[in-house]
């Protein structure tokens, strides 16, 4: 008999030095339907299907293909048995074109006969319904071409089995619904779709199936038709959790920051940020919202003294009522002001912290210059790692271990303590919860709660519209670089905010 | 006329090694690996056919030129490709780093070739320097009737095997990089060998290849010095710096290995320029001899500034692969 | 249908953490394997008894005074060429441009003893010829210091090629000032007045060189563990991006780093021309520019840990040195042991920082 499901996993475990990424896991997928894979960020989504893709390779348990027990040691095997895997990081090379990423390690004719296999892939985006210029080369691309590529890819290589990463995460809502076309089309040419996502909605539109894992473990599978976002996000975090954020009313409210006119170029030379002037102010917490890529990093590097502006101006209005013009200054010459900004950039270990350096060296980051001339002090930093390690409850063998042993959670705390301890006016902090559990997420609300109430300006970059509607007073919605408007977070909604995120007010500008 | 005849002839004769150098190195180093072992390669392959052919001349009452060539040809890839697989295990397999193996390698390999070079003789039980006048002799052959057109002659065809095939190597490779699917797959091995991993490459098998490949060719470069070069002969440190010029014309060369080929020549141009031009005194001489190198430095400062994404080193260049990495 | 879970022969897993005697274990077994298969090459080439072999290299390095001194004279050069390299690696600054600074260093040694030997009283030369290389080596550390800084040029191979403008300079010097005519060597330098010479210190010739470089040990290691500038110099290594946004200017610490790295060679360059080989030529370096980044790397840039390998290093080439030339052999013997020793002390790392896991044969109760 011909077997229902495409693949089986049973009891499948994998783990990291001491961290289990998935606990005796055991799930299936039934050939011909879209099945989502749902759980928070850390819950081991990834890792489970990255052992499907050959990237990982299970520590224990079985691996049932079309009915047969497979052992799946590289991506090259993962392939054989027609699975084909997009990763949320594209896996593609930059200075090739599709066609040539396309047909990246596969087997053939010796010579490459770039024409033909070009017409092949044109053949195939017609049939599915995709746009695509497979002599285009990849840095040449927006993100949402270069998923494209992703998908005519496995397609290319005749995978029956598709898993995608948080496909969404990146796309505009229309690039979002022409996926979900092209997917319904793969489904009802017979192909098995896995979807891993934490966006309730898409589930519910989108899947056949959802099958639930929390914190490495697997929960249930149940069928869509009879779910709710209720009963999902009870399943996906354990018990039932309104996020209920204590919001107070600002208070002490002055001018603190004010951007005018600024403009400012990416490393290749494209306008990221076009004439962006908003103002940040004391006893706030400003969200910015926006879809990833849209200016973000750059908005609050600018003012962080990180990224050079071509125009405009920024200017701090100090607690004492003193301006000081901040653009076009570096980062130790606002500190040399005596101006207490503190910025918890998105990339915690490659920007904020020293990914091998122990605790009291990163408390060093922002204050080995203070003491005396030639030797640096290491008594005060490691006197305020040890109350950071206490009073966030950090989990760490000691102020001696290397941040990098530590999980994303309590690395985010060493981080957000330490920029706290500063005693900042401005607070910056960018993504403050991207792969914390609920528990350390909302230390981290708390925290950014306590800095605002002490009148600090706080200016958070966000990507759950949720937790932005119910954290911020004002929002900032950013639309690929222009501040499409500041809004009040308790008088919006979501779909105001998505739409202001997404909506064409203004025409695309192309070449800048 | 005839003296700029023979600085081209004699410039080409000293590119020839830096040609086989380059292309070796540009094939490694678009896996992935900069293996700075190169040098040492070049004077183990160097040393390795010269010692092929020593053995074998020294055996038999008449030897015959062209099996000389052949058993010289055989060890010098053999020897230089060890050498490669040394780099290749300790930076692919047990992932040290590319520098600090590299490094020792050339030690290693220059202290190999001198050592054999200056000691071969008197191991084999005989005195003075080696000399293996008939296999050279086979290495040194020029191509019958076209060498002697004149001019053209003298220009094209006066020149050894080795020389040729220096050439029709690296169109090969550069054939080999754009036109074929191993190229391509080699070619996104060093850009990101996670993405050739996730693509079904065997990222380990691509870089040993790649590697050891890299090694045999740039052997040849130091067995067109002993044979063609110094007519089948040793001489202490004679090959020189010509390992790092190989290394240094990659960059020159763009990773492109035809684009080393016209490099090459005008490396071993600037590298006895100071022959040629009139009114040096000696002094003056030693500070020609900076120009290959100063040259060098200048091109690798434009390079720096502009920016193109396909004139850059692959991106990995210079970084172990380790899949289960988080 | 087969229950047997088949996994791939043998798995690595990276190591969390391994004990410092476990570590030095696999270092110190890597040692002696390397012996053993050095040992294997010598006995090979040699035909002789391999503890024969071994004794004649203890012989060679330390079997009289004059041999242990020369042994302890070439460590501590490689050292202190270690010790220089040290700030420029820990900040990943691939500085293999030591042996030009050296040459350099040892360039403006020779300078001084040759134009100045008769003008000034021997300390105050001395004083000046440590000054003068040190600021040779320094500008030839500068050089490519800036151009990284400001261009981001590859700094691995404008060091590599500094190297050789350095050597054609020292040719150049060397048209001036060989002696006798003609030879192409500049000979020994001062023979007559010793001028520009290390004095005795405490009875010994190499006295003020071991004072000086234990000098340079002792407070390389306090510059990178204690102070500020150290700090610096470990997070501009880590990553650029934290010490911009920690406010550390990135361009000065590289240009300033690279200064106080080739600095220090070019003093390595006075530690040999004027403490040890009074003459210059092309090969004062020697290579052991490219051996100290060998011995900075493996000795994860603890300063006291280099001590030990180069110690470790100039043994064994030393030791190969004279059993060559007990054999007839050439010198180069010892490039060819000392190249063994490194793939070997390269290797054991893997075995530090990864862990081997053979297949478990696993069996599964129903």
């Amino acid at each position: 008999m011909e077997p229902v499901n495409a693949i089986e996993l049973r009891g499948v475990t994998k783990r990291f030095g001491e961290v289990v990424a998935n606990d005796n896991v055991s799930l299936a997928v039934r050939k011909g339907e879209i099945l989502s894979i749902l759980g928070e960020n850390g819950s081991g989504k990834t890792t489970l299907m990255n052992m499907l893709s050959g990237i990982y390779f299970p520590d224990e348990g079985e691996i049932v293909v079309n009915g047969k027990t497979v052992t799946i040691r590289s991506p090259k095997d993962s392939f054989a048995l027609g699975i084909g895997m997009i990763h949320q990081h594209f896996k593609l090379i930059p200075i090739l074109t599709a066609a040539e990423n396309i047909i990246l390690g596969l087997t053939g004719k010796g010579r490459l006969n770039l024409k033909q296999i070009e017409n092949e892939i044109r053949a195939l985006t017609e049939q599915y319904g995709f746009e695509l210029d497979p002599t285009q080369k990849i840095y040449d691309m927006s993100v949402s071409q270069k998923q494209t590529v992703e998908i005519v890819k496995v397609l290319y290589r005749g995978a029956d089995i598709l898993i995608l990463d948080e496909p969404t995460a990146v796309l505009t809502p229309q690039e979002t619904e022409k996926l979900f076309a092209v997917l319904r089309n793969m489904r009802m040419a017979g192909k098995s779709i896995i979807i891993i996502t934490h966006k309730l909605n898409e589930v519910l539109e989108l899947s056949d199936r959802v099958a639930v894992l929390r914190k490495g473990k697997y929960i249930a599978t149940v069928e869509t038709a009879g779910a709710t976002v209720e009963s999902l996000t009870e399943m996906m975090v354990g018990e039932k959790v309104k996020l209920d954020i204590n919001r107070t009313e600002p208070a002490g409210v002055e001018k603190r920051i004010e951007m005018r006119g600024v403009t400012c170029r990416n490393k290749e030379g494209l306008k990221v940020l076009k004439e962006a002037s908003f103002t940040a102010y004391s006893g706030e917490i400003l969200g910015v919202a926006g879809i990833s890529g849209s200016g973000q990093k750059e908005l609050l590097e600018s003012i962080a003294g990180l990224q050079p502006i071509e125009s405009g101006e920024i200017l701090y209005d100090s607690p004492e009522g003193k301006t000081e013009k901040i653009s076009s200054m570096k980062a130790e010459e606002i500190k040399e002001l005596g101006i207490a900004l503190s910025f918890v950039p998105e990339d915690r270990l490659g920007m904020g912290l020293v990914a091998s350096m122990d605790l009291t060296d990163n408390m060093m980051i922002r204050s080995y210059k203070e003491g005396g001339r030639f030797f640096a002090d290491r008594k005060a930093p490691k006197k305020l790692a040890e109350e950071i390690v206490d009073k966030l409850e950090v989990v760490t063998p000691g102020v001696e271990t290397p941040v990098s042993r530590l999980s994303g959670g309590n690395v985010q705390k060493i981080l957000v303590g330490r920029e706290i301890a500063g005693n900042p006016t401005v607070l910056m902090v960018a993504y403050p919860v991207r792969g914390l559990d609920i528990n350390s997420s909302y230390t981290i609300y708390n925290l950014l709660n306590e800095q605002k109430e002490k009148g600090v300006a706080v200016i958070c970059v966000g990507e759950d519209l949720d937790v932005l509607l119910e954290l911020c007073d004002k929002i900032l919605v950013l639309n690929s670089g222009r501040i499409a408007g500041v809004v009040d977070a308790r008088e919006t909604t979501k779909e105001k905010l998505g739409l202001m995120m997404t909506g064409s007010g203004e025409e695309k500008q192309a070449n800048e | 006329m005839n003296l700029l005849m023979t600085f081209i002839q004699k410039a080409i004769g000293q590119g020839v090694a830096i040609l086989f150098g380059a292309t070796g190195e540009i094939v490694t180093e678009k896996s992935g690996n900069l293996n700075l072992g190169i040098p040492g390669i070049m004077y183990m392959g160097g040393i390795a056919g010269l010692m092929g052919a020593f053995f074998y001349e020294n055996g038999k009452e008449n030897p015959n030129g062209f099996v000389g060539f052949l058993i010289a040809i055989l060890c010098t890839l053999a020897a230089s490709a060890f050498g490669g697989l040394i780099y290749s295990f300790l930076t692919i397999t047990l992932r040290a780093n590319q520098n600090v193996v590299g490094l020792s390698l050339t030690t290693f390999g220059v202290g190999f070739g001198n050592f054999f070079g200056g000691s071969i003789s008197k191991l084999a039980g005989g005195v003075g320097q080696i000399s293996v006048q008939t296999t050279a002799a086979a290495f040194r052959a020029k191509i019958p009737v076209l060498s002697e057109i004149p001019v053209l002659g003298d220009l094209l065809f006066s020149y050894g095997f080795l020389t040729y095939l220096s050439v029709v190597a690296a169109i090969c490779m550069t054939w080999f990089l754009k036109r074929t699917r191993s190229g391509l797959n080699l070619r996104a091995v060093g850009e990101s060998p996670a993405t050739a991993d996730a693509a079904g490459i065997n990222v380990s098998r691509y870089k040993y290849i790649a590697t050891v490949t890299g090694a045999a060719i740039a052997g040849l470069g130091g067995l067109y010095f002993v044979m063609e070069y110094l007519g089948g002969t040793w001489s202490n440190n004679g090959f020189g710096d010509r390992g790092w010029l190989a290394i240094a014309l990659v960059i020159l060369a763009l990773w492109n290995p035809a684009r080393a080929i016209w490099g090459s020549f005008l490396f071993g141009g600037l590298y006895i320029l100071y022959i040629y031009l009139p009114g040096l005194s000696r002094a003056t001489q030693e500070l020609c001899k900076m120009l290959p190198y100063v040259v060098t430095i200048i091109v690798l400062i434009i390079t720096s500034k502009r920016n193109k994404q396909e004139n850059q080193p692959p991106a990995s260049l210079g970084n172990a692969y380790f899949r289960e990495e988080r | 249908m087969s229950k047997e879970v088949k996994e791939p022969l043998v798995r690595m897993t990276k190591r969390d953490t391994i004990g410092t005697a476990k570590a030095w274990g696999i270092r110190l077994a890597a040692v002696l394997l390397s012996l053993v298969v050095a040992g294997l090459v010598i006995v090979a080439i040699t035909k002789q008894n391999p503890i024969q072999v071994y004794l004649g290299i203890v012989d060679g390095a330390v079997g009289t005074n004059r041999r242990a001194w020369v042994t302890v004279r070439e460590t501590l050069v490689l050292l202190c060429i270690a010790i220089g390299l040290t700030p420029a690696f820990k900040m990943k600054f691939w500085n293999i441009g030591a042996e030009g600074q050296i040459l350099m260093g040892g360039t403006a040694t020779a300078a001084l003893m040759i134009y100045a030997g008769d003008a000034f009283p021997n300390w105050l030369l001395l004083v000046l010829i440590f000054i003068a290389s040190a600021a040779a080596g320094l500008i030839w550390g500068l050089i490519p210091a800036v151009f990284k800084a400001y261009f981001n040029t590859n700094e691995t191979l404008f060091t590599l090629m500094l190297n050789y403008v350095a050597m054609q300079i020292v040719t150049f010097c060397i048209v001036f000032w060989e002696n006798p005519a003609g030879s192409n060597t500049v000979g020994i330098i001062g023979a007559a007045g010793q001028k520009g010479w290390f004095p005795s210190l405490f009875g010994n010739i190499y006295g003020l060189n071991v004072v000086i470089v234990l000098i340079l040990t002792l407070g390389m290691y306090i510059y990178m563990k204690y102070s500020k500038q150290g700090y610096e110099i470990a997070v501009v290594g880590e990553s650029q991006n934290t010490a911009r946004y920690a406010g550390i200017n990135v361009k000065r610490v590289i240009i300033r780093t690279m200064m106080i790295s080739g600095g220090i060679c070019g003093l390595a360059g006075s530690l040999i021309v004027s403490g040890a080989s009074h003459t210059i030529s092309t090969s004062t370096a020697g290579g052991r520019g490219f051996t100290a980044i060998i011995v900075a790397w493996m000795s994860k840039f603890n300063p006291f840990a280099m001590i030990l390998v180069s110690a470790f290093l100039v043994f064994m080439q030393q030791g190969a040195i004279q059993v060559a030339s007990q054999f007839g052999l050439n010198e180069n013997a010892s490039d060819i042991i000392t190249g063994i020793l490194l793939f070997f002390l390269i290797g054991c790392e893997f075995f530090i920082n990864y862990k081997l896991e053979l297949r478990k044969n696993r069996k599964e109760g129903k």
